[in-house]
């Protein structure tokens, strides 16, 4: 490598990348979503998908699912500075775990006539996707699933007459009796 | 409905805010009115247990209230408005947070219903400060400001210590609710910082160090501001142990600089024995410090042999640049306790014998050398004769950024912590004099000095105006190279000499200024005159500047160049123009 004239030692990065799926319970305050994302966007890491809403009304707890890539050391710091923030309860990496599971739901709008209608309903039951809406000339899927067979489902979609997508991004929850 | 007019605990928000004050406390804060505060202005303006000083800009009052905690180890508290006042502050409270220094910020903001119609002065504050705060609330109702002001408190000063801000609006201000002294509830149950270290990690640490050839502690900010006990450990370990110790910027004065353990200072400029022995130890003990990329050089080949233990408050500094073999998650003051008693039972000093011979060695390269002259002053010359005159006094040490920074650094041995006031890991140009006037106001009767830069002093030189108000004698002792020297060093050694803007055209006249602002102004030129003028300047309580006319094209060594690692550093004797040349080869990029 060839340091190029600076007093900052710059760095070539050779880690290969992993994507792990965060878990994160927070106190649901004013600005609590803000923080974790501008986080990710002040330390430059990446989001590859973040869905949230109230899961314990009481309480006023919210859980955070984020799905990350990163080197192992990078995943790791992410989930220290989310730790350390004041409002965030826990972290758990889905990832580590290997025990969780991890579901999106996408509604995908197709439009075509004909074969390519047929070919849409054959493949959208074989996904086990529902029909939400449909008009002469088009249907909207509902499809429930990991991220891997959703894109799948897309990607059959296209050549048929895919309009538009509209996707929760991932959900993420432990096996077995325990809670986070 | 009862009658509540006669409940003490039924005020304003105002009220409340210096109740809260008072029932934490607060003795000083440091601010400057506006329209979105006036109320808390008007509650300040009818009582006497808490004094307000007056800045002359906002960002003077966040490095004054820096100082203030520095020095005594109590959260700094600032006052400033909506809108610009806010704005203003975004430099201290960063620099707080890099330096984990505890400050409490209240700012003013509009009225409630106001928020969000741009209205006058109105700027989203806690927007703006979320990236530069520990944590910030907005309170919109007046019954949760005493629980929010006392969460703030708390968050502030506990775990990892840091700046927080709360914004209140003017509304609830004006509102009159229902206050509460401090109490556990207070806080949100989802921040519980970890003080006590893990028993087994503190026990594999003892038989790191208990078997090591060639160890060395390595220790940072975190020491200081665990507090008193956690220095009197430190010192404790390396007298039990016998080991070397260096540490960064920010952890200078833990340990004394007279003690002979003591390596000096490591990092970029750092002397040749601390990074060779960081280099070549192999074991490392760091304690409450960050591996940050100034102490590090090249992360790959950073002290490649040694097996690192990390203490610190913080799990996000363990493992962020450097990975470590055994990580201590705790109170600094706590874990080095736990250590030393487990290595006190079980453990015997080892035989280091050979490690400090070879380090007497790398002592004896002499790598602060520098060749004095009878016609010029030295910078560094003139930071030791400034030690020498003021050694045995109760001295209090800020500094700008810079060379002068480092040569202070390097030069001026501290004895006791909270005595040395720098901005680390920021590097806030304009940090210093502020500073001083924070620590004045705490130590009203010690020697407050601020090593200052030409080109950092003119940042925040406004500041001499409240030093004259408060009769608070603060002494700028000022560096004048006539450049942005470590600018000018880099552009140097990096750039080809291609001196871009970095010389300081049109400096004013300081001895001039500093009478135009009511204070002292001292001159020296020529290094006979410095010890007579630097005694003045001691002997005069009033706030001086001291314009200290040193060599302009002096450069800070030894330096560790770029991207190279601690066994590489360019030592002065060595730093002639070609061996610069040869250690500074390369492109040129935007860092
Ligand atoms: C607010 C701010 N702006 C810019 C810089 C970049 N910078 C670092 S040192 C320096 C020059 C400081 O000059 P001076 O105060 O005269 O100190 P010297 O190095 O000459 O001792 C500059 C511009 C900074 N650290 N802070
Ligand atoms: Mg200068």
């Amino acid at each position: 490598m060839n340091q190029p004239a600076s007093a900052y030692f710059i760095e070539d990065r050779h880690d290969p990348n992993e994507t792990h799926t965060l878990a994160v319970l927070v106190q649901n305050e004013p600005g609590v979503l803000a923080r974790v994302i501008g986080l990710f966007s002040g330390r430059g890491y990446n989001i590859e998908s973040l869905t949230v809403s109230e899961t314990e009304s009481q309480k006023h707890l919210s859980r955070i699912t984020i799905v990350t890539t990163g080197t192992p050391m990078v995943i790791e710091q992410i989930k220290h500075q989310l730790d350390r923030m004041i409002p965030v309860y826990r972290v758990v990496d889905m990832t580590q775990t290997k025990r969780s599971i991890e579901r999106e739901l996408a509604m995908v709008k197709v439009r075509g006539e004909g074969e390519h209608r047929v070919e849409a309903l054959r493949l959208a039951d074989a996904f086990r996707a529902r029909v939400i809406d449909a008009t002469t000339e088009s249907f909207v899927f509902e499809i429930t699933g990991n991220t891997d067979k959703i894109n799948q489902f897309i990607d059959l979609m296209r050549p048929l007459g895919l309009v538009e997508v509209s996707r929760t991004g991932v959900a993420a929850i432990g096996r077995g009796p325990e809670g986070m | 409905m009862s009658d509540k007019s006669h409940d003490p605990n039924q005020m304003t928000g105002a009220a409340m805010i210096v109740r809260a004050l008072i029932d934490h406390g607060v003795k000083d804060i440091f601010g400057y009115p506006g329209g979105a505060v006036l109320p808390i202005y008007d509650e300040i303006f009818q009582q006497s247990e808490v004094q307000h000083i007056l800045v002359r800009h906002e960002q003077g009052a966040g490095h004054a209230a820096e100082g203030y905690a520095r020095s005594t180890g109590k959260p700094g508290v600032v006052l400033v408005t909506s809108g610009p006042g806010a704005t203003n502050m975004v430099t201290p409270l960063t620099d707080a947070l890099m330096d984990s220094i505890p400050l409490v910020c209240i700012t003013g903001q509009v009225p409630t219903h106001l928020i969000g119609n741009d209205a006058f002065q109105e700027c989203d504050t806690v927007g703006i400060t979320r990236p530069c705060t520990k944590h910030n609330w907005l309170v919109r109702d007046v019954n949760d400001l005493a629980k929010v002001l006392h969460e703030a408190f708390y968050v502030a000063t506990s775990g990892r210590p840091g700046p927080v801000l709360v914004d209140v609006p003017k509304d609830v201000q004006f509102a009159t609710g229902t206050y509460h002294p401090p109490r556990k509830s207070d806080v949100h149950r989802s921040y519980a910082p970890r003080v006590k270290g893990d028993a087994t990690q503190i026990r594999k640490a003892v038989a790191l160090l208990a078997h090591a050839k060639r160890p060395v502690i390595y220790s940072g900010g975190g020491v200081i501001n665990s507090g008193p006990e956690a220095t009197k450990l430190l010192r404790e370990l390396v007298e039990v142990t016998g080991f070397p110790i260096t540490s960064t910027l920010m952890g200078l004065g833990a340990y004394p600089a007279s003690g002979k353990n003591w390596l000096g200072m490591l990092g970029m400029h750092g002397t040749y024995e601390a990074n060779m022995t960081m280099h070549d130890c192999d074991v490392m003990l760091c304690v409450g410090a960050r591996f940050d990329d100034r102490i590090t050089g090249r992360v790959d080949a950073f002290s490649p042999g040694s097996k690192k233990i990390h203490i610190d408050i913080d799990p996000s500094s363990i493992n962020k640049n450097i990975r470590v073999d055994v990580p201590i998650i705790g109170d600094c003051g706590n874990v080095l306790g736990d250590i030393l008693q487990v290595f006190k039972a079980e453990a015997k000093k080892p035989d280091i014998k050979a490690w400090w011979q070879q380090i007497a060695q790398w002592r004896a390269r002499n790598s602060l050398f520098y060749k004095k002259s009878n016609d010029v002053i030295l910078p560094q010359y003139a930071i030791q004769r400034l030690f020498e005159l003021t050694r045995g006094k109760d001295t209090y040490i800020t500094t700008e950024v810079g060379q002068h920074q480092m040569w202070a650094a390097q030069f001026f041995g501290f004895e006791e912590p909270h005595r040395w006031m720098t901005s680390g890991g920021l590097g806030t140009m304009g940090y210093g004099l502020p500073a001083a006037l924070g620590v004045q106001v705490a130590h009203p009767d010690s020697l407050v000095i601020d090593i200052a830069g030409d080109a950092s002093v003119q940042m925040t030189m406004q500041e001499m105006s409240t030093a004259v108000q408060y009769e608070l004698p603060i002494k700028i002792f000022i560096l004048n190279n006539q450049y942005m020297g470590m600018v000018r060093q880099w552009q140097q050694l990096l750039h080809g000499n291609r001196l871009s803007h970095s010389y300081s055209e049109a400096l004013p006249d300081f001895v001039k200024l500093a009478e135009a602002y009511g204070g002292v102004g001292i001159q020296a030129h020529k290094p006979a005159d410095l010890d007579g003028a630097i005694k003045e300047m001691i002997s005069v309580k009033r706030p001086v500047l001291f314009d200290c006319r040193v060599a302009a094209l002096e450069n800070c060594f030894p330096m560790i160049p770029s991207g190279k690692a601690h066994n590489e550093m360019l030592l002065p004797e060595q730093a002639n123009d070609e061996a610069t040349a040869t250690a500074f080869a390369g492109g040129k990029a935007l860092v």
